[in-house]
């Protein structure tokens, strides 16, 4: 195990498939500009392997992935299919060649039905009866039952998975490429998948399958290849590492773990009673009968699959989308429900959006110039008399920088140059330096490298045992598990009653998502 | 094969910010020069004629300061909408409008001669602007209508309505039957007064006094800073608590009465009366200044001014090369074009890339 | 009577559903093209010229279709290769459109053109009403009709349309898929400008074979906006243009008969009925949601 071993791993390879690699990848480089996104990455897959390719975001995993679907093409290296080197010079190349791709954001088109998605995949075809009766069989054979006939719109996250897959087996690919396939399914659709991929894999299909999430690539590949700032730093049999070893190999020193003590508990800060909302978005999913409440010093998870109702719950606490009743939302005693969102800041609240580009920062504005967003209506003197004063939002600047150890290359870049860990570090550091009585974050750690996640989850706690109450909307279970003293789970739009975490299991907050929390009052026991 | 390939920036260029313009500007230029060269004429007597032969008299610079005025005061308007994704391209008809609700006091009550209606049809004009902007904007925030056909459809109507005014209830009794109202009374004109041998009406401090404004309310004020992060992102907006909505009512009724309030002071400095036509266009040209200008307060008073020399070139090369005076608007055309063209290289870089050679190998 | 108003709304509603069939494929590929009034205008400068000059109005047709595709490639390589904003791009190329068909067409004002023929069909052209109607037309007004059928058989049945569509939906979906996105919507540009061009070349040719400046007097915008009232379905343009042709015929007989009613009132009846249909359309946001491409006005640049 561990680096350079190349040689050892090279022989269990042949003991499992044939003497040819299926895919080799030689001493690919790809620069861009200045940085070098892959640096001399070798890595072979052997027929019907599941092989994980394990990194943190940035490592290259991404940059190599397209290289070998021919989105990208390699600044120097080459890559050979059976043995002989190949060009693949756009993705329909390699499709030609059998190698198909199950991205993590979907490439579907929600206008468009279920055959015309798959059709668009495969060459010279068109959404006709025929194409909808093979849809149909395959993916009723795979366990992935599908409706041709239906607008990808209308589809749960977990269905839209199945059309990328559905539409990746009928080009008959003999390897196939996941994106980090589970970070959307419950756990048990998870499982699920995990058979499908076992019978694909037995019948002779390799799988290429990207993940972080190393307890299930330790349950389900054969083989593994780590990468690390570029380059691939050592090769394993997942089976017989443990998580904490194949974690060391990906972070390269002992990650930081979050330390976390009971706090005191104070009064009910935040408190939702029987929050009802109807959502005015076609797609949207309305709130039903909301029940929640959050004292001061702890921090209370939401759980769920995407598109259950976070956006939604997001909105109606923050105020961006108006309620219909004051006393559907109290911060702190006040009732909240009529009030806009800088009414309710200055109550002492504080909000942290999912998405940090486009909602909770503006890509081309400065970052000074983003804290004015969120705080010139919080008392502070950021704006006077209709006069913005971004002097004082620059020390703010300087202030979340050292606390949060943003890394940014000017004094005051634009939020759009920071990358996704250092921004998630600002965007949440700008809220928690005003050290607000109520913070409620979506996803605080979504796509944001080990070490940012490490920094943030830790300051959430830290906050909350200042006597903050906290609510962390999650679809991260490894996260909430880390940081919550209670969870509850939001399903369709119902919230199940939160539950302390010590008395959860990972399947029962599963069971939960997968839509046991639509029961009325549902708790988790 | 070769084709172009843009490379995101990770921060805007500020060298390209500055530079830009001044690129869109040297390109229109040689692009001039081409079509003289293309017509028989020296391209350099050509280019002398349409971009500096107008300013060098000081009756040149009377009248580029004239004709730029209305068009920087509707840039201005304009550009606050532009900035906050509101696209408002019907500021002619709100100048036409503006011009004819300001007009009611002299034309209606021609017996009130007082002081008072100078400063009174200004603020009517203004608010008849601002009313007239308000219809493309209700109905983008109620029902969702798209603004820039709405804004533009008024625009005929609101033409029409004035020609229908001039030609019907408010047709001059002494006028020979001609489509014009009444003369204005003398407190209802603005006088050119003489500064140092160049006669300018109030009009062209009112328009220099607005640019320094708006340049202080966009730099320092929250209502600025309002304005800029709703057009780049609503959805942040509405999480610093500002509303889309209101915001695209203000946009639209700021530069319906900017473009009224134009509207006016051309008709009470140059014309002193209604006719069928008021404006030569002023309410589109002024698409193309905000744009040339950068949306930005400053670089509109400097845009205003190249694109009003652009109009006086049109005339002198009418005259002294007997060329057509229409040369002006395409090279307006061909402007705006290099300017947004040119915006690129502040957010991409630019390469030429041949075949694919070129791409694995731009390293 | 009857059979001559029916007459005259064809002639009004042929240039609108001309540039509207091809702006409404433009649009399905996610670009908002707003300079049809620009692409239009040198389609009737073009259209003139060439008639005169050749003596032939078909060739015309074919110069006004050129002239249309050639400007619209100047908005393409600005706002696809460059990614300028659509919105300033549309009104530059519609305020540089207008600008050189009036250069090129100062020469032309005043001189009587040549005018396209119908295609009379001996025998069914005399038949009573219905002859001239259905058989009597010139060649545009059957290609406009063709143009909606093969717009709507090209988006829905072929391959090339799917991938049009797809193009529109989601760009970036597209691009991963391995389909050239900029190719694509360079095709759709071209090919609306063309229309546009006929369009144009249909009032200078056909309608009255003149050179008027700014002849199509907003034409081009009414028929962005019919797009809009299509909520991009080509039969439904159809629909709407011959709405709209009704409705300025009506205004012309309307004051021809002396109707008690100023005639700018009347005149102002088709950008009314415009604004008109443009809130009753947007009304309906849920109905026109699968069909309203989600890319539309949306820059591309693949990251490499």
């Amino acid at each position: 195990m561990g680096e350079g071993t190349g040689d050892s791993t090279g022989e269990m390879l042949r003991r499992v498939g044939g003497d040819t690699p299926l895919l080799e990848v030689r001493h690919v480089t790809k620069r861009f500009g200045n940085f070098t996104a892959n640096d001399g990455v070798c890595l072979k897959i052997m027929p019907g392997e599941i092989h994980a390719l394990l990194g943190e975001n940035g490592a290259g995993k991404s940059t190599l992935v397209k290289i070998i679907y021919g989105s990208l093409q390699p600044s120097s290296g080459g890559i050979f299919w059976k043995g002989r080197p190949v060009t693949v010079g756009s993705p329909a190349e390699a499709r030609a060649l059998g190698v198909g791709m199950v991205f993590q954001h979907f490439s579907l088109f929600d206008a468009m039905t279920v055959a015309e998605n798959i059709a668009l995949a495969l060459p010279n075809c068109r959404a006709t009866g025929e194409l909808a009766e093979t849809i149909a069989r395959v993916s009723s054979n795979y366990g992935l039952p599908l409706d041709p006939d239906a607008h990808i719109a209308d589809l749960s996250v977990g269905e839209r998975q199945r059309v990328e897959i559905v539409r990746c087996l009928l080009q008959n690919p003999e390897l196939i490429i996941m994106d980090e396939p589970t970070s959307v399914l419950t756990p048990q659709e998870a499982d699920q998948l995990f058979v499908t991929l076992r019978r694909l894999a037995a019948e002779g299909c390799a799988i290429l399958y990207i993940s972080h999430r190393l307890e299930e690539v330790r349950a389900l590949c054969h083989h593994a290849t780590i990468m690390r700032r570029a380059k691939v730093v050592a090769e394993a049999d997942p089976a017989k590492e443990t998580v904490n070893t194949l974690a060391q190999l990906m972070v390269g020193n002992e990650i930081t773990r979050v330390t976390r003590e009971k706090g005191k508990l104070g009064p009910e800060a935040i408190l939702l009673k029987g929050l009802t909302q109807v959502s005015q978005d076609a797609f949207g999913v309305s709130l039903q009968d909301i029940n929640l409440s959050v004292r001061a010093g702890e921090i209370v998870a939401i759980a769920g699959i995407a598109g259950n109702g976070q956006k939604e719950l997001f909105d109606a606490l923050s105020g961006e989308e108006p309620l219909e009743k004051e006393d559907m939302v109290i911060f702190a005693g006040e009732a909240a429900g009529l009030m806009d969102i800088n009414e309710r800041r200055l109550l002492g609240a504080a909000f942290v959006p999912e998405e940090r580009l486009g909602h909770g920062a503006v890509p081309a504005l400065k970052l000074s110039e983003n804290v004015v967003l969120t705080r010139h209506g919080t008392g502070e003197g950021i704006a006077r008399r209709g006069f913005t004063r971004f002097g004082k939002a620059g020390r703010i600047v300087e202030t979340v920088t050292s606390l949060f150890d943003v890394r940014k290359g000017v004094l005051d870049p634009e939020a759009r140059s920071l990358s996704g860990g250092n921004l998630q570090k600002f965007v949440v550091g700008r809220e928690v330096e005003r050290t607000p009585k109520i913070l409620i974050v979506a996803q605080p750690t979504w796509g944001v490298d080990a070490g940012a996640a490490a920094v943030i989850r830790q300051s959430l706690i830290d906050l909350s045992r200042k006597g903050a109450a906290i609510l962390v909307i999650s679809q991260d279970l490894d996260e909430i598990f880390e940081i919550a003293d209670r969870i509850a789970v939001i399903s369709r739009g119902y919230l199940s009653r939160a539950e302390d975490a010590d008395t959860l299991t990972t399947e029962k907050v599963g069971l939960l998502m997968a839509g046991g929390a639509e029961k009325k009052g549902a708790a988790a026991a | 094969m070769m084709r172009l390939e843009l490379v995101k920036r990770s921060e805007k260029s500020r060298l390209m910010s500055v530079l830009s313009p001044v690129v869109a500007v040297a390109l229109t230029v040689v692009f001039a020069g081409i079509v003289f060269a293309a017509q028989g004429h020296n391209p350099l007597t050509g280019i002398w004629y349409f971009f500096l032969e107008p300013i060098t008299s000081l009756w040149g610079v009377e009248q580029l300061i004239t004709k730029a005025t209305p068009l920087v005061i509707i840039a201005l308007g304009l550009s606050v909408c532009y900035l906050s994704n509101n696209w408002n391209i019907g500021a002619e008809g709100q100048l036409t409008i503006g011009a004819i609700v300001g007009s009611i006091p002299p034309i209606l009550f021609p017996d009130f001669v007082n002081p008072v209606v100078l400063p009174l049809m200004l603020l009517m004009a203004m608010a008849g602007g601002a009313l007239y902007a308000l219809i493309p904007a209700k109905l983008k925030t109620v029902f969702g209508t798209n603004e820039i056909l709405t804004s533009l459809m008024l625009v005929y109507c609101s033409n029409l309505f004035l020609d229908w005014m001039v030609r019907g209830p408010w047709r001059s009794p002494q006028g020979y039957n001609f489509p014009i109202t009444i003369d204005f009374h003398e407190w209802a004109v603005l006088n050119a007064v003489d500064v140092g041998g160049i006669y300018l009406n109030l009009s062209a401090p009112i328009a220099l006094l607005l640019v320094i404004v708006l340049a202080v309310v966009m730099r320092s004020t929250l209502k600025g800073f309002e304005i800029r992060v709703l057009g780049q992102s609503p959805r942040a907006g509405s999480f610093a608590g500002f509303s889309t909505r209101r915001m695209t009512a203000f946009a639209f009724a700021l530069s319906g009465a900017l473009a009224g309030l134009a509207g006016m002071m051309v008709v009470m400095s140059e014309i002193g009366k209604l006719q069928p036509v008021i404006s030569p266009g002023y309410g589109f040209t002024a698409i193309i200044v905000a744009f040339l200008g950068r949306l930005n307060p400053i670089g509109i008073l400097i845009a205003g001014l190249v694109i009003a020399s652009s109009y006086l070139g049109g005339e002198a090369i009418q005259t002294s090369l007997q060329m057509s005076s229409k040369l002006a608007t395409v090279i307006q055309g061909v402007l705006l074009f290099f300017v947004l063209a040119a915006d690129t290289l502040i957010l991409y870089k630019v390469r030429l890339v041949t075949g694919r050679e070129g791409e694995s190998a731009h390293a | 009577m009857l059979e001559a108003i029916i007459l005259t709304i064809i002639t009004a509603a042929t240039p609108l559903l001309l540039a509207a069939t091809g702006e409404l494929v433009v649009e399905k590929s996610g670009v908002l093209n707003l300079g049809v009034e620009g692409m239009m205008v040198m389609g009737a400068v073009a259209g003139f010229a060439v008639t005169i000059s050749t003596g032939s109005p078909l060739l015309g047709i074919v110069g006004g279709a050129v002239a249309g595709m050639l400007v619209s490639l100047i908005f393409a390589f600005v706002t696809l290769t460059l990614v300028a904003n659509q919105v300033a791009s549309g009104l530059a190329l519609t305020l540089f459109g207008l600008g050189l068909s009036g250069l090129m067409g100062e020469s032309f004002v005043g001189q009587p053109g040549l005018k396209l023929q119908s295609l009379d069909v001996p025998g069914l052209t005399d038949l009573p009403f219905v002859g001239k109607i259905l058989f009597g037309q010139d060649i545009l007004v059957y290609l406009s009709f063709a143009a909606v059928f093969g717009v709507s058989w090209f988006l829905n049945r072929t391959r090339a349309g799917l991938i049009l569509r797809a193009v529109g939906d989601n760009h970036t979906s597209a691009h991963a898929l391995g389909y050239s996105v900029v190719g694509v919507r360079y095709l759709a540009v071209a090919f609306g400008g063309a229309m546009a061009g006929l369009g144009g070349a249909y009032l200078s040719v056909a309608y009255t074979p003149l050179w008027v400046e700014n002849m199509t007097a907003g034409r081009g915008w009414i028929a962005l906006a019919l797009v809009v009232f299509a909520s991009w379905i080509p039969w439904r343009a159809a629909v709407g243009a011959y709405l709209f042709g009704a409705v300025t015929v009506l205004q012309f007989h309307a004051q021809a008969f002396g109707v008690g009613f100023p005639s700018q009132f009347l005149a102002m009846l088709p950008y009314l009925a415009t604004v008109v249909v443009l809130v009753a359309i947007s009304g309906n946001r849920r109905a026109t949601l699968f069909n309203t491409p989600s890319s539309l006005g949306k820059s591309f640049v693949p990251d490499r």
